[in-house]
């Protein structure tokens, strides 16, 4: 089946496949918004930050997974990437590993006796993991429209040109702008998840208010970040794998791109009905709409930048040392292997909607966090 | 051109992150399985001994299971932080295995993960144990997904290079999924894991038979571990068996280095005890060991299942050795050579478009591409990794794997047909083995490791070049980050499951 498929058209799959993984990654970032929100939604009550947490908690490690994923699935289907991004960029990426270690045993080291560190330390990991590791990322992702400062040679060996190795993508307005909304969006998500997953109406309450501001200031940073995306210049390359600067070239894309152009649509106005059906009319199943909403424009974002002859990694050093999904791509091989693979995708999503509806058909309540027989966090 | 110590700053931090990881990880992969065999016996007996027995070793696998997985995913990113040129060039082969170990396995453990510390009260019994086999099963998985990749590291096989991209291609899925390397590394690491996991289950419940308390709980959890780390041991000394026979087959300079064996013989005998001198070099005749003791033609038997067979020495491998066909380092490094240049003469050929020259320089390439690493190399000496290290680590792991098998039988017996609590000199003995299970498991992996520098991939890279050109003092700064949180968190987890342990399964979940 897969190997019909020409060496092209795989990427175009592999990239689709990774702007899926994107997406999803985006939406199970809930659990770091979740966690900058507990000090402001729980005020200080021990048993509401005990509820907040062991709602996050049983879910943290399907971002874990996704982040892994994520990272696994661009060293198969485009190395070149993986070698230069990481290698690179070394410390915007590592210290995003550092934010998410951290977060790795906070969940379960945070309350246990003689746990050395104490709780609030471990509350403060969290902190750190929603607030600097989502900023990061969001920061990371915004290099794949404004560049980087890399070299790539004649045996695609790849050589940073900045003693920075990806701090200096902290430098620039267009990708803390990303950053911010990445966080921002994560916050709302979260406490949407909240509202849907506890039951309880002062953690309701709060949660409602805080969309309220989180929302406006999102708007305002994803509104600079839209519209330097749209004005700015992008990255496109010509049938002779040349590449060139060309104005407006991720408006363009989206123009050129009218069913991705029109999903983007539907996911930002999906987002912005979850918060306000959830604002206006109470509801709180509202975060389906909004996770489906934020895949699909985190995933449209991601085809914007990968498909119609788009380098999706710009090299602002060196222009034709930008990556695009054809010279940075695994081999035809590789990729229909890995295409085999992808398969099994939906039944891992099979299987995690059904393991997540039996755990969340009954809501957290007071009465099972203060139960001394049930394990907590 | 690198730093000067930039590769060995490379390496140390990615043996950090490996070794650390490594703590965690064998009591995992074990435990799963002992904890599933537990809940196995409470959902058919419905005795709510045996529940509130895997609740209690649940906890102790949550605990460990979090650091373990923190540690592992700086370990995926670091191929691309640190080993930048080495994920472009054997990208395409070896980030198949990640992902599909992202796809197949992760999501399984983390999915259930939830379910099975979260889902007592909230999901059916017969899901609920469902659920404790997958989390099992998945970081099983897991593990075999990583072994394929690592084996391929040590036996590449399944793929071609590619001139054009400078990378080797994947050619065949299969043959790297089930290498015979793959295969009896993967039996050997996991089963050498299940005996980690069971020295610390009776480890820890012998330390409740010193203290006279949970006997009944220590007891059979004693059985069951016990049982299980038996069977496992005569297993992992049949796959160790495999394992050493495919490295004398693939990578005969690390069995030279893990027996200390300068001079190839026939009729070869195993060290089983020795202290290796440290006068002698490749280049004198001294003495190889200041003490030792032998087994008569067990290294034959091992490495060619032949008592007769020759066993090539260092020397053999470096200097070469005519009469039994042994080729030299410096014969390699001539073809490596030819083989790098070779890659240079056909880029330019393709850029002139020099038809002939293209195919010519292409066929010179592929005749030599075996030695490519060679080719990088600088001297002969250079393919012999660290000797002592190796030698001793080996050493160690074997004679600790022989002591497990005898602990669980001892074990075994005693609390099966006489009154274990009577014999304190076996419970302490049970308690002093629980680091021992960790030493034999990293020494397993440094023997792996270390036996094969100098190759990132064997005989096709060498770590030099494998490495990111990111300046020494980045790769400091960030060794010492992670060095410093992960030993914070290490001390967070020894001291958080020695209070659990304490507190006892009475203690609640």
């Amino acid at each position: 089946m897969f190997e019909n498929l020409t060496l092209l058209q795989l990427q175009q799959l592999w990239w689709i496949i990774i702007s899926l993984l994107g997406g999803l990654f985006a939406f199970i970032m809930f659990v770091q918004g979740g966690q900058t929100l507990l000090g402001r939604l729980s005020k200080g009550d021990e048993v509401y930050k005990t509820m907040l947490i062991n709602s996050l908690g049983r879910k943290w490690e399907l971002g874990f997974t996704t982040l892994v994923l994520f990272g696994g699935a661009l060293f198969a289907a485009f190395p070149l990437f993986y070698a230069t991004s990481f290698g690179g960029a070394y410390w915007v990426w590592m210290l995003i590993l550092f934010c998410f270690t951290i977060q790795a045993v906070s969940y379960e080291y945070r309350k246990k006796p003689n746990n050395f560190l104490g709780q609030k330390v471990y509350e403060g990991f969290l902190f750190v993991n929603g607030s600097l590791g989502v900023i990061l990322l969001g920061v990371a992702i915004a290099t794949f429209f404004s560049g980087s400062n890399f070299l790539v040679d004649d045996n695609n060996f790849s050589h940073w040109q900045t003693p920075y190795r990806g701090l200096e993508a902290l430098l620039s307005i267009f990708n803390l702008s990303l950053g911010f909304a990445l966080f921002l969006l994560s916050r709302i998500l979260g406490a949407l998840y909240f509202i849907n997953n506890i039951d309880n109406d002062i953690i309701r309450n709060r949660a409602v208010k805080s969309i309220k501001i989180d929302m406006l200031i999102f708007l305002f940073f994803f509104l600079i970040f839209l519209f330097m995306l749209f004005t700015n210049s992008g990255y496109g390359y010509d049938a002779n794998q040349v590449v060139h600067i060309i104005e407006y070239k991720y408006l363009i894309n989206f123009l050129q791109m009218p069913y991705v152009f029109a999903l983007f649509i539907i996911g930002v106005l999906m987002v912005v009905i979850a918060v306000f059906f959830t604002i206006r009319f109470e509801r709180t199943c509202c975060i389906k709409t909004a996770g489906v909403g934020v895949v699909l424009t985190v995933m449209t974002l991601f085809l914007n930048v990968g498909l119609n002859n788009t380098s999706y990694y710009p090299s602002t050093f060196d222009l034709q040392s930008s990556l695009t999904i054809i010279n940075s791509s695994g081999s035809h091989y590789t990729l229909t292997v890995m295409a085999y693979v992808a398969l099994l995708v939906p039944f891992v999503l099979a299987y995690i909607a059904y393991a997540w509806y039996q755990m969340d058909k009954v809501k957290i309540t007071k009465e099972e966090i203060e139960d001394p027989t049930g394990h907590k966090y | 051109m690198m730093e000067e110590h930039l590769v060995d700053w490379s390496r140390a931090q990615f043996a950090l992150t490996a070794i650390y990881h490594w703590l965690f990880v064998p009591l995992t992969l074990g435990l799963g399985f002992i904890i599933a065999f537990m809940e196995t016996i409470y959902v058919k007996t419905g005795d709510e001994f045996w529940k509130k027995t895997t609740k209690f070793w649940m906890t102790l696998f949550a605990i460990n299971f979090a650091i373990g997985v923190a540690t592992g995913i700086i370990m995926e990113f670091e191929f691309g932080t640190n080993w930048a040129n080495y994920s472009w060039f054997v990208g395409d082969i070896f980030g198949a295995p990640l992902a599909v170990e992202g796809i197949l396995a992760f999501f399984m453990e983390s999915t259930f993960f939830a379910v099975m510390f979260f889902g007592w009260d909230k999901v059916s019994k017969g899901f609920h144990l469902l659920s404790t086999w997958l989390v099992a099963i998945g970081s099983n998985l897991s593990a075999l997904w990583i072994l394929v990749a690592n084996a391929w590291m040590q036996n590449p096989v399944g793929m071609k290079f590619n001139p054009d991209t400078v990378r080797n291609e994947m050619d065949n899925f299969w043959d790297i999924l089930f290498s015979p390397v793959a295969v009896s590394k993967f039996l050997h690491t996991i089963t050498s894991s299940y005996i980690v996991a069971s020295l610390f289950v009776i480890g820890v419940c012998a330390w409740y038979l010193l203290k006279k308390r949970e006997i009944q709980f220590a007891k059979k959890s004693m059985v069951v571990a016990a049982t299980f780390g038996f069977i496992m041991s005569i297993f992992v000394i049949l796959t160790g068996d495999e394992s050493a026979h495919q490295i004398a087959l693939k990578q005969p300079v690390k069995l030279a280095a893990m027996e200390g064996l300068y001079e190839g013989k026939t009729d070869a005998a195993l060290v089983g005890v020795g202290i290796l001198n440290p006068k002698k070099t490749l280049q004198n005749d001294e003495d190889e060991f200041l003490f030792q003791v032998e087994a008569p033609y067990a290294l034959s038997l091992l490495s060619f299942h032949n008592i007769h067979a020759f066993v090539p020495g260092l020397k053999d491998l470096v200097y070469g050795n005519e009469e039994y066909n042994i080729e030299s380092a410096q014969s390699k490094m001539d073809k490596g050579k030819i083989a790098v240049n070779a890659l240079k003469m056909y880029k330019i050929a393709k850029e002139e478009n020099n038809l002939i020259n293209i195919a010519k320089y292409e066929k010179i390439l592929n005749d030599n591409m075996k030695y490519f690493g060679y080719g990088h190399l600088e001297k002969p000496e250079d393919i012999v990794p660290p000797i002592s290290i190796t030698f001793y680590t080996f050493h160690l792991m074997v004679a600790l794997g022989t002591w497990f098998l005898v602990l669980f039988g001892l074990i075994l017996f005693f609390t099966m047909k006489r009154e274990i609590l009577n014999y304190r000199w076996l419970l302490i003995s049970a308690v002093c083995s629980i680091p021992l299970g960790y030493v034999a498991s990293e020494a397993g992996w440094i023997v792996a490791e270390v036996g094969r520098q100098p190759w990132a991939i064997q005989d096709l890279m060498p770590v030099g070049l494998a490495a990111t050109d990111i300046g020494t003092t980045n790769v400091m700064i960030s060794f010492f980050m992670f060095a410093t949180l992960f030993t914070i968190l290490l001390i967070a987890e020894v001291k958080i499951m020695l209070k659990q342990i304490k507190i006892g399964p009475k203690g609640g979940h």
